[in-house]
């Protein structure tokens, strides 16, 4: 028998707010799963208490709870709906540690609820670091040296006995909390402490380091009757030492023997095999000493994660969805490769490309963090990058970053002191590869580089490759001069024209000309999880400079979303929600939808979702020649954040429409000076303001305007460096940072409001009407920025005067700057006046939030606007919501023990939580309002 | 290397198709079908697999050296691809345990490569028009006169081969004092084959291709085994003929790859040339008699026919293939014979099947106490 078919209702138990360690991926993986579940027609429920998630939308499943993730949820879900089975694999470590917390207390058993797809005994086995150790050596594999301790005595036993450097890891934590390496013993007391009190169950291993060793990751899948197949195997670039979410890595393994590899796949399998007998999804990670080929086993997660979701987009296979079905009782030989759709499902990818994986941290946003990498996971995004050779996909991973880089140096970002470079290469922080590709120009032997970093000599190698093509290069000095097959070879390695123009010190203009003019063009190949010995149905797409172009164009009308990159503070998982929406809108509308984005964690890069998928880094160079070969109607940036939006421009000047509000009116919104104008044309008040180009300008606009000001660079995200000063001194020192870091820039200084409320309107307007969405109103007063408040929805305490003006000033806005779709308007309230502090022409981090909690489709209706496929008045658009929904920020500061955790104008949160109450006297509203003045520092 | 101007070299395939690429290996010419091998390790063992004996390998796995060249990895004693064609040929190599590069390793084996071509839109090209012969040259940029040498270069179908790769005299490997003793014929067997036998405490004696079952039984064994190797089964009369005498011995045999085909071909079962074959790491795999399923290593352009084993009435299929439902493994009803179309000695690639070994030696140890 195929299926379990006593299986008739599943609950999907999702991973809630965005934290560091436990982001999009899980959304991406339950939306999947409940997707698949639902082609088999079964009735999918869903818990999660993350508005911004695809997966509690209506278009996933078919009873969504939008409630926090308790036991007392799941007991009200279970008492209301018949669940025949829950499947708690697919929301990371959270969902699974309160499924186990809910069968402790008996609740499954309780409701008749069978648990699918996992085994308890088998995640506390892996969790558990004493058991897993025996564990493993009784299977005859072998551990790094290591001793339990519970208390700080043994702990200091376990330190003499192991010797220096150690590990210390907490039991039961997520991403590596509370753990991390002691190299000599005056650190040691310290992280003990910390380790111990990470645990709840107040207990670490103490483990004997095996720093630099090579460390390797393979994605398993096993089916009901044990059969297991290797989805992917995956080498860290960062060797042991890096938290694997901090490394940099790359697929398939690139300095692996078939002989190291087999035995690495031997033991991932009997240990897969040797654990309870469930069926899905597991990752083993190994250590390799590069000397012997010794293998330890590191770690093994019995379930879905974080790099599932990656090795799922770097191999086409669908681990989740197809996790999902072997959940329910399928087997692999029963179902078929989803990509090819002949072939089937229990087979190993072949890549013919390699794909690397960078993260992207925020440490700027952490004042005070430490920069360092090591056990514990800090970074908050990544980016995925495929090409024909690992240097092209780590090249296009640093353009995907968005950190302003053409690419791997080789650009006007370089550092240029060895002492400076060598010491972080030492100790490695978030810009070590940047560190390395400068040592190297810099003329530093790969030999040290191996020894400081013990990265691997081969990826070194790769990267000197670089330094012998710009010698080269530098031998020219027009683009003119470079011979045709070598412009091809730079190209193929994955330069930019930017870093070829920077390298000869000429415009990158003339170096795209005279690329085009030679047919230097890109092709793109198909990710087709079999290099290409089967067709392929599936239309997802990478770039390269290689023979033959794949990419069949359509003779249908396209319309192209942008994504929004890798996620970050300030620009997450919202923007894969609107765009998610955005595709099946513009499919709905007739269209062929085209997802261009680089960041792996996304549902809206699942190749299933848009009619075609480019996984190509949001980068003008890589997006204009997509627009060449698609000739689209027009590309949509409303929903990709501000890194689609920043597009727009070249977009516009390219002459491609910019579908909905027009690039010069957006522009109107996010250029201060133009936006004031309007303001006082529309006789709408705003806080006095100033722009100022150098220091002395700062403190005569500080002064004109009056402190407290509010100062920042123009153009940033998510309110960086933003901050309320209250004299000269301190402005000048401020002013003086954002010149430092980011010179070229403007800084705007505005009047802080002091005690005034905030508030903000989502509208939609089509050039006829104007709809509002809704209207939140922040818990904490001004002066904390927007994403890190709590807000309320509708309005709680703002008099009808207040509201009704705010909706007056948005209406006005939407028309003033002709807005087709989306606007977000930003409000400080003092008295009874209401001044407009900002306006964003695209999706806002909140609009899931308000489409979650009056249950309406507002993305679709506002995608279907942009197009001009339907007016506002072809929607009864009808609010459901009873009392109050409140967007509850989550932040992620134990990351980070030693960071101010004061909030500010700059955001600082991870994640976001959405909770209803039914009035003001709710215990939950009570707190929050209570501690409004908390946060508030300075 | 980017400083220096990469020689240039071009591939040629018998459809007329041109790829200009870059030159690696020796400086010369070299011909062959072509076919293509999607594992993403192993190249060393795919070059020295005497099953490719005469083919241009074109490897889909973006680069090609990185962990350079370890002597034990060999699968016998020589490169037997007649050419290689490849993505990134990286002659930097990282493995501690690795004895030199593959540059080095090309130069000595005298093998023509190019790289530095779309092998992707190759591969694809083979996959809708099916197998075929090519050149490979990098000491002519006469296009004219390469494909005259191209057309004379003889189809694979009906080819025979394995008396080219085997070996000339026979040789023992093992414990000579083990209970078992197995006769292994030579058709271009894999080291790891041997390898595989050993450590099962078999004492084997290896037989050139057309060695006679009279000489063979000089050996006295326990069982036959009938190894793989390059070229058309239809074209082994010879082979085929020793085996069905082997098969009235009554002893055991085994057969794997082209032993395989052979065995088949020896019950009156016909072979054909597949469009362009099995060639990879990662080939699904059903075995009928337990369920279970099994991720092989395959190297074949020649199968047995699914429907006359169907209607044969001493042979049943016990292994097929779940991407296409060919025919991956049989035995004989009235026979202790036995053979998969796949490589359960792995090298490269995964060790699911190597259960087959042991269920080799369980039937020699069941047909001796019988």
């Amino acid at each position: 028998m195929p299926k379990d078919t006593s299986i008739r209702s599943v609950l999907i138990i999702g991973s809630g707010p965005i934290i560091i360690g436990q982001a999009c991926e899980f959304d991406y993986s339950g939306t999947q799963a409940s997707r698949s579940l639902r082609e088999e027609g079964i009735e999918v429920s869903l818990i999660n208490s993350n508005p911004a998630t695809i997966m509690t939308d209506e278009v996933t499943a078919d009873n969504i709870y939008l409630w926090p993730l308790t036991i007392e949820s799941l007991e009200k879900i279970l008492k209301e709906r018949q669940i025949d089975a829950v499947l708690p694999t697919m929301g990371g470590q959270t969902a699974l540690n309160l499924a186990i917390e809910a069968e402790k207390t008996g609740i499954w058993k309780k409701y008749n609820v069978k648990m699918i797809g996992v085994d308890v005994e088998a995640i506390e086995l892996a969790e558990d670091r004493d058991l897993f150790r025996h564990h493993v050596v009784k299977l005859g594999l072998t551990v790094a040296p290591s001793r339990i301790a519970n208390s700080f005595l043994e702990g200091m036993e376990a330190a003499q006995e192991i010797g220096f450097p150690l590990v210390i890891r907490p039991s039961f934590t997520l991403g590596g909390t509370g753990g991390g390496f002691v190299h000599k013993r005056e650190e040691f007391d310290e992280s003990l402490r910390r380790g111990l009190d990470a645990s709840p169950t107040h207990e670490v291993l103490v483990e004997k380091a095996v720093l630099g060793w090579k460390e390797f990751e393979l994605e398993l899948l096993r089916d009901k009757n044990d059969n297991v197949t290797i989805i992917c195997t995956v080498e860290n670039l960062d060797p042991m030492g890096i938290h694997t979410g901090d490394s940099i890595t790359v697929a398939p393994a690139m300095t692996l023997s078939d002989t190291a590899y087999q035995r690495m796949r031997d033991q991932a399998i009997l240990l897969m095999r040797s654990m309870g007998n469930f069926a899905g999804g597991c990752n083993v990670q190994f250590a390799m000493n590069p000397v012997n080929e010794d293998l330890i086993v590191v770690e093994i997660n019995p379930r879905v994660s974080r790099s599932s979701a990656l090795a799922s987009k770097a191999t086409g296979y669908p681990i989740a969805k197809i996790a999902a079905k072997l959940a329910i009782g399928y087997t692999l030989d029963e179902l078929n490769n989803q990509i090819t759709k002949t072939t089937s499902a229990f087979f190993e990818p072949s890549l013919d490309y390699v794909i690397v994986k960078m993260p992207r941290w925020n440490f700027e946003k952490f004042h005070g963090a430490d920069p360092t990498l090591g056990l514990q996971m800090k970074s908050v995004g990544e980016v995925m990058a495929i090409g024909r050779s690992f240097l092209e996909a780590l090249q296009k991973a640093c353009q995907s970053l968005e950190n302003n880089r053409a690419g791997l140096g080789a650009d006007k970002k370089e550092w240029m002191r060895t002492e400076d470079i060598l010491q972080r290469l030492e100790t490695a922080s978030d810009d070590r590869i940047f560190r390395i590709r400068d040592a190297i120009r810099l003329g530093v032997p790969v030999k040290t580089l191996h020894k400081l970093t013990h990265i691997d000599p081969w990826f070194l190698n790769q990267i000197k490759r670089m330094e012998d093509a710009e010698s080269r290069l530098f031998r020219y000095n027009v683009a003119e001069d470079i011979p045709a097959d070598f412009f091809r070879e730079l190209k193929s390695m994955g330069y930019s024209d930017a870093q070829i123009a920077w390298t000869m010190r000429i415009s990158e203009e003339e170096v795209t000309r005279r690329r085009k003019a030679l047919g230097i063009i890109r092709s793109y190949k198909m990710v087709d999880t079999c290099a290409a010995e089967f067709e392929a149905q599936t239309p997802y797409y990478y770039s390269t400079f290689d023979g033959e172009n794949e990419s069949i164009v359509s003779d249908k009308k396209k319309i192209i979303v942008l994504g929004s990159g890798p996620n970050r503070i300030g620009q997450g998982i919202e923007f894969d929600y609107c765009c998610v929406h955005g595709l099946l809108a513009i499919k709905e509308a007739g269209y062929e939808a085209i997802m261009v984005n680089c960041n792996p964690e996304t549902v809206s890069t699942d190749f299933d979702i848009a009619d075609k998928l480019y996984f190509e880094p949001v980068y003008w160079e890589h997006l204009e020649e997509i627009l060449d070969l698609e000739k689209p109607e027009g590309v949509i940036v409303q929903l990709g954040g501000q890194t689609a939006l920043k597009l727009a421009e070249l977009i516009h000047k390219k002459g491609i429409p910019i579908i909905g509000t027009s690039y010069d009116d957006m522009d109107i919104a996010e250029d201060r000076g133009r936006f004031s104008d309007l303001l006082r044309d529309l006789d709408i008040p705003y806080p006095k303001y100033g722009v100022a180009r150098d220091t002395d300008e700062a403190l005569v606009v500080a002064n004109t305007v009056t402190y407290p000001v509010l100062v920042r660079p123009s153009y940033v995200l998510g309110g960086q460096r933003m901050r309320i000063v209250i004299n000269d001194e301190e402005l000048e020192r401020h002013v003086l940072s954002i010149f430092k870091h980011l010179p070229d820039n403007k800084v705007l200084i505005d009047q802080f409001l002091e005690r005034a409320k905030e508030a903000e309107i989502d509208g939609i307007y089509d050039g006829e009407q104007f709809h509002i969405m809704g209207i939140m109103e922040h818990i904490e007063p001004a002066g904390i920025h927007s994403g890190d408040s709590s807000a309320v929805l509708p309005t709680y305490s703002l008099s009808q005067n207040v509201v009704d003006q705010m909706a007056i000033y948005a209406e006005r806005l939407a028309m003033a700057l002709k807005i087709k779709g989306l606007i977000n308007i930003q409000f400080a309230i003092k008295g009874e006046t209401v001044y407009v502090i900002e306006a964003n022409p695209r999706a806002s981090r909140t609009t899931p939030f308000i489409a979650k909690a009056y249950k309406v489709p507002y993305l679709n209706i506002a995608t279907m606007v942009m197009l001009g496929h339907k007016k506002l008045k072809d929607f009864s658009i009808a609010k459901n919501l009873k009392g109050y929904a409140i967007k509850v920020p989550v932040f992620s500061f134990n990351k980070f023990p030693h960071v101010d955790k004061s909030l500010g104008p700059e955001m600082k949160s991870t994640g976001e939580a959405i909770q209803f109450i039914d009035d003001l006297t709710d215990p939950f509203f009570r707190e929050l309002d209570r501690n409004r003045y908390v946060y508030l520092t300075r | 290397m980017t400083t220096k101007e990469p020689k240039p070299a071009v591939l040629i395939l018998a459809n007329g198709s041109i790829y200009r690429g870059k030159a690696a290996g020796i400086t010369g010419t070299t011909t062959g079908e072509i076919c293509f091998n999607t594992g993403m390790t192993g190249y060393q063992e795919i070059f020295t697999d005497p099953s490719y004996f005469g083919q241009v390998m074109v490897t889909t796995n973006a680069h090609i050296g990185n962990y350079g060249i370890k002597n034990d990895d060999e699968e016998s004693g020589k490169v037997q691809i007649a050419g290689l064609v490849c993505k990134n040929f990286t002659n930097e190599f990282s493995r501690a345990m690795a004895d030199e590069d593959i540059q080095q390793y090309f130069e000595e084996q005298k093998i023509v490569c190019i790289h530095g071509v779309d092998t992707r839109e190759i591969v694809r090209e083979i996959r809708t028009l099916g197998a075929m012969n090519c050149i490979i040259s990098s000491e002519s940029d006469d296009i004219e006169q390469l494909k005259k040498q191209l057309a004379e270069v003889p189809d694979m179908s009906g080819l025979e081969l394995s008396s080219k790769v085997s070996t000339l005299e026979p040789y023992d490997l093992g414990d000579p004092a083990a209970d078992i003793k197995i006769a292994v014929m030579d058709y271009g067997t894999k080291r790891n084959i041997l390898r595989n036998f050993v450590n099962r405490n078999c004492y084997c004696r290896v037989f050139p291709a057309k060695t006679s079952l009279a000489e063979i039984n000089q050996f006295n064994p326990d069982a036959y085994f009938l190894s793989n190797g390059p070229g058309d089964p239809a074209a082994m009369d010879y082979a085929v003929n020793t085996v069905k005498e082997m098969l009235a011995t009554g002893k055991p045999v085994f057969g794997i790859c082209l032993g395989h085909q052979i065995l088949a071909l020896a019950n009156g079962i016909d072979t054909y040339k597949m469009h362009h074959g099995h060639r990879g790491i990662n080939h699904p795999v059903k075995n009928l008699v337990t369920g279970k399923c099994e991720i092989t290593s395959q190297n074949h352009g020649f199968a047995v026919d699914a429907e006359q084993i169907e209607n044969h009435a001493d042979v049943e299929v016990t292994h097929v293939n779940l991407n296409d439902a060919s025919i991956e493994g049989l035995r004989l009803k009235s026979k202790p014979a036995f053979s998969v179309q796949y490589h359960p000695e792995a090298a490269p690639g995964p060790h699911d099947a190597q259960y087959l070994f042991d269920q080799f030696v369980d039937l020699i140890n069941q047909a001796k106490n019988n």
